[in-house]
């Protein structure tokens, strides 16, 4: 009896706000719930696939899908390679500079979403903006010139999302490189000792040594990044412009705006929701898969 | 160059790439307009002025002080950290310290609800809460709060409630001790330094939240916590970048401060995805 009293509370609490809510979504996404339905005026009538098959024959639907695939497949892989980048540099540096450079780092990753979405935001403005003041004076071979001054990033999906590429890894770099640097001094330096006598350089040393020790570390990270990036919302609804721009969707802010902007359809942000929530629980029961055969368990 | 000249040069640009949006918030929190305007932006201000946080503090842009948002940040987090701690505490007692059926599946579930995305669970909660009334409410974002820190304080915590022995609790049964002494003198001075660190990572988690207080805090201004009150401000007020940096500064310097004072209690929650990116 004891075990099970303790629990009550967290269960309660857990289930009335997270595991009820997401069964309503799966039941929502199969009504005509709206803004009729929420006012009270009519009852919710279960439609079948109607908001599915709504969803599916919308182009903004796609076009989000695609922006969250782009997160998913190009951000978290620079991530990771900057993040071990860093983490392989940071084990090379000497303790001090390698405090230094870690609590820089970890600083970037401390800055929340909201602080860092406002300062990037301020960074590639338009009029007085650094970073098209600095493309101004970069020389043209490197791609600068007067053609960058008053040039607006955030007004087209393109450089909207290169700025929030840069902004991802900007934010998600560090927890990589602490994470891989903590991974790398599990690793016996007789083993990259025996490697060098062998003849390896550090590419190879690191391919044939480092990577497959930490391929467990590795994988969790890059799930873990995944879930995060392709989950995206707050960066995207600031530096987007507050659901303004349809075409600069990810799949988060198409989910909420079918939600949020009038006239609302709960129906089909359900359903939206529901396709986001089970293309995350794949990726975090792989996740959680991982985790437990390290241990996480135990 | 030799070999640890590279390295330090290419750390120190790394370094470099990670602070200076953080700098360069703040620095422009300090410049007056003719220098953030200015064709070329220097990195630090001429004439530093304190007429960007005035214009925050004073509440002149949007009729309401910074000083009410920091409030309203304080008092919802705060309680929601007190909160989830106490319902973790006894979650993780029974995790760490019982051996149950459904216990390893409970563990599981715990981490699959925690990675839910929660753009896609606020659009049921938004409905469910306007039917008993808590939108537009500081308590709703407590309540929402507290069960979205719960599973990474369960998670948490079960490791150091798992490692008091057990014959330490058996001493003190022989000597007389009832479950509640046990429990004030031997399990929660020996789980209190897992307290804090997951109280650390719930303070994080709800000081910085903003799908929820976007969604349930609507048109009412005066209830607005600082990650709202701060892309509120950003959008009533898009040209006035020194203030806008004033208030972002503001708001995230506490963060980054907290982070350096604890960080070395967060290693241990990191891998368990207990912050999100």
């Amino acid at each position: 009896m004891g075990p099970y009293l303790l629990l009550l509370p967290a269960t309660a609490v857990i289930g009335a706000l997270i595991g009820w809510p997401a069964v309503q979504v799966g039941l929502f996404s199969f009504q005509n719930y709206g803004l009729m339905q929420i006012s009270g005026v009519l009852p919710a009538q279960w439609i079948g696939f109607a908001n599915y098959s709504q969803i599916l024959h919308d182009p903004e639907f796609w076009s989000s899908l695609r922006i969250s695939l782009y997160f998913a497949l190009v951000v978290v892989p620079l991530t990771l390679i900057a993040g071990t980048l860093v983490g392989l540099l940071l084990e090379r540096l000497g303790p001090r500079m390698r405090t230094f450079v870690s609590v820089s780092a970890i600083l970037a990753w401390a800055t929340p979403a909201v602080s860092a979405s406002v300062v990037f935001t301020w960074l590639v403005d338009p009029d007085g903006g650094v970073v098209d003041w600095a493309l101004t004076k970069l020389p043209w071979w490197l791609g600068g010139g007067a053609h960058w001054a008053g040039y607006s990033w955030t007004n087209a999906a393109l450089p909207a999302y290169a700025v929030l590429t840069v902004m991802l890894v900007w934010t998600g770099f560090p927890f990589i490189a602490v994470t891989v640097l903590a991974g790398l001094r599990t690793v016996p330096s007789e083993l990259h000792e025996a490697a060098r006598v062998d003849g390896a350089g550090p590419w190879r040393d690191f391919w044939k040594v480092t990577f497959p020790l930490l391929r467990p570390v590795f994988l969790v990270l890059a799930l873990l990044s995944t879930i995060w990036d392709f989950g995206m919302f707050t960066q995207a609804y600031i530096v987007t412009g507050d659901l303004g721009n349809r075409d600069e969707y990810n799949l988060g802010l198409y989910e909420y705006s079918q939600a949020f902007t009038q006239p609302p359809h709960y129906g089909l942000a359900s359903a939206a929701a529901f396709v986001l929530t089970i293309i995350l629980l794949i990726v975090t029961v792989g996740y959680v898969r991982t985790a437990i055969k390290q241990g996480a368990l135990a | 160059m030799t070999r640890k000249a590279v390295l330090n040069l290419l750390g120190l640009l790394v370094a470099l790439f990670a602070l200076f949006p953080v700098l360069w918030m703040i620095s422009t929190a300090f410049k007056p307009a003719g220098e953030i305007y200015s064709l070329t932006p220097h990195p630090v201000p001429f004439h530093p002025t304190l007429g960007n946080f005035r214009t925050v503090f004073s509440g002149s842009v949007i009729g309401i002080s910074y000083w009410n948002f920091l409030k309203n940040s304080l008092f919802v987090t705060i309680v929601a950290v007190a909160l989830s701690s106490l319902i973790g505490l006894l979650a993780a007692i029974a995790l760490g310290r019982f051996k149950f059926r459904f216990r390893t599946t409970y563990l599981i579930l715990l981490l699959i609800v925690q990675l839910l995305p929660q753009q896609a669970l606020v659009v049921s909660l938004f409905i469910d809460f306007r039917k008993v009334n808590l939108l537009d409410s500081l308590v709703g974002l407590i309540v929402v709060y507290t069960a979205f820190a719960l599973p990474v304080t369960i998670w948490m915590l079960r490791n150091f409630a798992a490692t008091v022995p057990k014959d330490l609790e058996e001493a003190a049964a022989i000597d007389g001790a009832g479950a509640w002494t046990r429990f004030w003198k031997i399990l929660l001075p020996l789980i209190s330094p897992g307290l804090v660190s997951t109280s650390v990572f719930a303070f994080i988690f709800a000081y910085n939240e903003f799908v929820f207080a976007l969604t349930f805090l609507g048109t009412d201004t005066a209830k607005f916590t600082l990650p709202l009150y701060v892309q509120y401000f950003y959008g009533q007020n898009s040209t006035d970048w020194g203030a806008i940096m004033a208030s972002s500064t503001l708001f995230t310097i506490p963060v980054l401060a907290f982070f350096l004072l604890t960080q070395r209690r967060l290693a241990s929650g990191l891998i368990a995805g207990a912050v999100k990116g």
